[in-house]
């Protein structure tokens, strides 16, 4: 049995019992059950966009600047925890995980811990066990998790159900084409953000993201442009502005998700970021919206859970030459993959 | 579905300690080892003992490869052994590669770098070196 070390002080503790979850090490159960308990007091913020859009650069300046502003004091300032999640090779299942190279800054502040993962061929870009990591940071005190992931693909709906609040980060591309858009990734932002604003084309790729939201938030989109009378490139960056004039006249109201321009590089814009993040927490509090997230991500992490289970279940109790057998029917169409499913439902249920 | 408790990947640092500029030979294990199905963890260039330390600690890693070209070896190397060490890291084997000739090879040893791997080393070798040195890992 795994016995509770103090995991805040005891790094190396922390780091090994994040890789026995990893590596599904049934003997943790209580220990992350233990902290799942006590856990809930974090903020935990996803960070996800296209390759190579600042996105580790981006985190490594939230954190350090979390860690240093309104604190004087080294014993209050925030304790910050970086979850870097990296797809495995689908061929290898060997992984570069390479977010620490632009965290280089962070080494040295006792208060910062940074831990890479490999997604293991879990669907979604997340790695399966992230949610246990998460909340076992969040129960050993971390004050902020910032959870960074590769939004390659539409899968990456799974960061929404560990984050609060989600930033999707963009980078000025070449034409119109906005990559976050094309990936589907838009969907789940709370807050979006246009990094290596230095560089040519942010305008336009503020422009085209702001009309992407405007499709999928047009009413308030309207209401917004109508209050302010503002063109839409002043609304894009007057949004976070928007959004508390609006929170405060009706007390909770909705989310606008703002638009926001940054230098990672050099800290420009990071400190609005920051109030956004704060905001978000305000809205998900004072709206309820907060509560209901927490609830359907409980529900869904349960029912993957569930699933897992259920399929190991039956793999175990008709043994491997079966199930390929059964899987080998379905791919010959022979079968539907329901009734395969339900095959394999009946031989672990029934027995 | 699988039942990740039996083969579970390995877990690698992969870091260049020292002031020289560039990272190629790094890159080119690192990718290697990805390929071997390791999980590499790389940090990049100008990387001090400490915080090779720290993310070996943090990441939790079954091993350490160290790329260096800057002749600085000979001091470097063993500083970052003993500040494994210091952080209760002691038992987290530690190789090195690049130009490290080989005269130096038996002092690195005795330190405590279990491995060297000069260029051209087959990167096999250093796969197989890596499987021998990980044995039971936990
Ligand atoms: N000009 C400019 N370059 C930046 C900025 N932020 C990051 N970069 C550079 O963009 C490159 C990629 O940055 P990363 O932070 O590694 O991007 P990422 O999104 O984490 O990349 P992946 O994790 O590989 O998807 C690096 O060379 C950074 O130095 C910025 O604000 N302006
Ligand atoms: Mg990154």
């Amino acid at each position: 049995m795994t016995q509770s070390p103090d995991l805040a002080s005891d790094r190396r503790a922390l780091a090994r019992l994040i890789t026995r979850i990893e590596n599904g090490d049934p003997a943790t159960r209580d220990l992350v059950a233990r902290l799942y308990a006590s856990a809930g007091q974090a903020r935990v913020i996803g960070i996800t966009g296209p390759p190579g859009c600042g996105k580790s650069t981006l985190v490594a300046t939230l954190a350090r600047r979390l860690r240093i502003r309104q604190t004087p004091a080294e014993s209050s300032r925030p304790h910050v925890a970086i979850v870097a999640v990296d797809p495995s090779s689908p061929f290898s299942g060997g992984a570069i995980l390479g977010d620490r190279v632009r965290m280089r800054d962070l080494s040295g502040d006792a208060g910062i811990f940074i831990r890479s993962m490999a997604s293991r061929g879990a669907l979604g870009g997340l790695a399966g066990a992230t949610a246990d990591v998460v909340s076992v940071l969040d129960g050993a005190g971390f004050d902020v998790i910032l959870i960074e992931t590769v939004g390659a693909g539409q899968l990456e709906v799974d960061i929404a159900r560990i984050a609060q609040t989600v930033i999707v980060v963009e980078a000025p591309g070449a034409g119109d084409e906005v990559q976050a858009v094309k990936a589907g990734i838009l969907e789940i932002a709370d807050i979006v953000v246009v990094n290596k604003a230095d560089r040519e084309g942010a305008a336009q790729t503020i422009a085209a993201l702001q009309s992407a939201l405007d499709v999928s938030q047009p009413e308030s989109a309207g209401a917004v442009a109508h209050k302010h009378g503002a063109l839409a490139g002043a609304r894009a960056s007057d949004a976070l502005r928007n959004t508390k004039t609006e929170a405060s006249a009706t007390g909770d109201a909705q989310w606008r998700i703002p638009i926001l321009k940054t230098v990672a590089l050099s800290g420009e814009g990071i400190e609005a970021v920051l109030t956004a993040i704060e905001a978000h927490a305000g809205y998900l509090r004072a709206s309820g919206e907060g509560a209901r997230r927490r609830a359907r991500a409980v529900e869904q992490d349960v029912r993957a859970r569930l699933a897992d289970i259920l399929a190991r279940r039956a793999l175990a109790t008709i043994g491997r030459e079966q199930y390929d057998a059964l899987m080998a029917a379905t791919v010959a169409r022979a079968i539907h993959p329901a009734e395969a499913a339900e095959q394999l439902m009946n031989a672990s249920w029934g027995k | 579905m699988t039942t990740s408790t039996q083969s579970r990947p390995l877990r690698i640092l992969i870091a260049k300690p020292g002031l020289d500029g560039h990272d190629r030979g790094a890159k080119v294990i690192a990718r290697a080892l990805r390929d071997a199905g390791m999980e590499v963890i790389y940090t990049g260039l100008r990387q001090t003992p400490e915080m090779i330390a720290e993310a070996a600690l943090q990441e939790d890693v079954d091993a350490v490869g160290l790329s260096i070209l800057s002749g600085a070896h000979k001091s470097l190397l063993p500083r970052i052994v003993q500040v494994m060490r210091e952080r209760g890291l002691g038992d987290v084997p530690v190789f090195a590669g690049g130009i490290i000739p080989n005269e130096d090879v038996a002092d690195l040893k005795s330190a405590g770098i279990a491995g060297v791997f000069g260029p051209g080393t087959p990167i096999a070798d250093i796969v197989s070196f890596i499987r021998e040195h990980t044995p039971a890992h936990h």
